[in-house]
């Protein structure tokens, strides 16, 4: 049975899922938020992180995320999502959450952000979200 | 107490592979007969910023003289092992792969200096990608115009309803930049669009 379960899992090597509330980023800056971000994801964690970032961190996210490939071993990015508890589409939240979407917080959203090598990519429409990951 | 808007910089912004250069290459080539750069069907064929000056566009007896700024295509994960399948060794293949990382840095880095943009998707691919929101959320920041392009509206697979529900408080503007089809439209929209300078 264990061996059943092991060939189940393939390739798949050890990652955790993190949950991160807002209150663990809210008192830092943004350059200390992608730190801690990037640190957990290097860690080979998924992340759950409770609320959104601006997109501006957003942005510097991917932009550092950038920096990171071919200098980190094995580091080949990220996937991210934000899920957020609108009855609106995604992108109706840009314009109907304006100060939300871009100061960040909006505690009713969820952010998930997964190493590239674990997570091979989120499925999303505005129904449903899946994590589809790399064997 | 006319203000003429002369050389207005036109940022070309979307993920890789949507046709952001096929469609800077027909307004080039359009009104200045030179293209803007080279397209591939491989990602990340743009991975410099690029520049065309002074072209000048005409929609109805109005002018308008833009800076185009054609930027690689933004994404959150670059691996060199995608381009093996390209027919690249590993050495092309890792180059491309560096090349393209700091090739989002810099559209990234470029998003302070537009005057308006164009986000060109992929009429045949799920527009739920975070990218797509996190460029419009960062133009919507800086207060930059933002008009949506479909492309590749030819194929069979395309959904422009898809987009356009994707971004509802957006206008959406289906075109083929291969088959420059819609730029009648398209035109139209970047005037209006202008109109918010």
């Amino acid at each position: 049975m264990v061996k059943e379960n092991k060939k189940t899992l393939g390739k798949i090597k050890g990652f955790t899922i993190q949950f991160l509330p807002y209150s663990e980023i809210r008192n830092l800056d943004s350059d200390e938020r992608i730190k801690k971000i990037l640190n957990i994801i290097l860690g080979n964690s998924i992340i759950l992180l409770q609320g959104k970032l601006s997109a501006e961190e957003e942005s510097r996210l991917i932009g550092d995320t950038m920096a990171m490939i071919g200098h980190v071993n094995n580091f080949k990015g990220i996937e991210l999502a934000v899920i957020s508890n609108s009855e609106e589409s995604f992108f109706g939240k840009v314009r109907f959450g304006l100060v939300k979407a871009l100061s960040g917080g909006d505690l009713g959203a969820i952010t998930i952000i997964g190493p590239a090598s674990i997570v091979k990519e989120i499925k999303r429409n505005p129904k449903k979200i899946e994590l589809m990951l790399n064997k | 107490m006319f203000k003429v808007k002369e050389d207005i910089k036109l940022g070309f912004y979307g993920p890789p592979n949507a046709g952001k250069t096929s469609l800077a290459n027909r307004i080039c080539k359009d009104w200045t007969g030179e293209e803007i750069g080279s397209v591939s069907k491989i990602p990340h064929e743009t991975r410099n910023v690029q520049f065309k000056e002074k072209v000048e566009i005409e929609y109805k007896g109005k002018k308008m003289t833009l800076k185009m700024i054609d930027t690689p295509g933004i994404s959150t994960r670059i691996d060199y092992e995608d381009f093996l399948k390209f027919n690249m060794d590993k050495k092309e293949a890792k180059k491309r792969a560096k090349e393209a990382t700091q090739g989002v840095i810099e559209s990234i880095k470029w998003l302070d200096d537009m005057d308006m943009v164009v986000v060109v998707l992929d009429s045949t691919e799920n527009p739920y990608n975070q990218v797509n929101i996190t460029i419009i959320g960062n133009l919507v920041a800086r207060k930059i115009p933002v008009l949506i392009v479909a492309n590749k509206i030819d194929m069979k697979k395309a959904d422009i309803k898809k987009i356009e529900s994707a971004f509802p408080e957006y206008e959406v503007v289906g075109i083929s930049a291969r088959y420059g089809k819609n730029l009648e439209e398209f035109y139209e929209s970047i005037f209006r669009l202008s109109k918010e300078l």
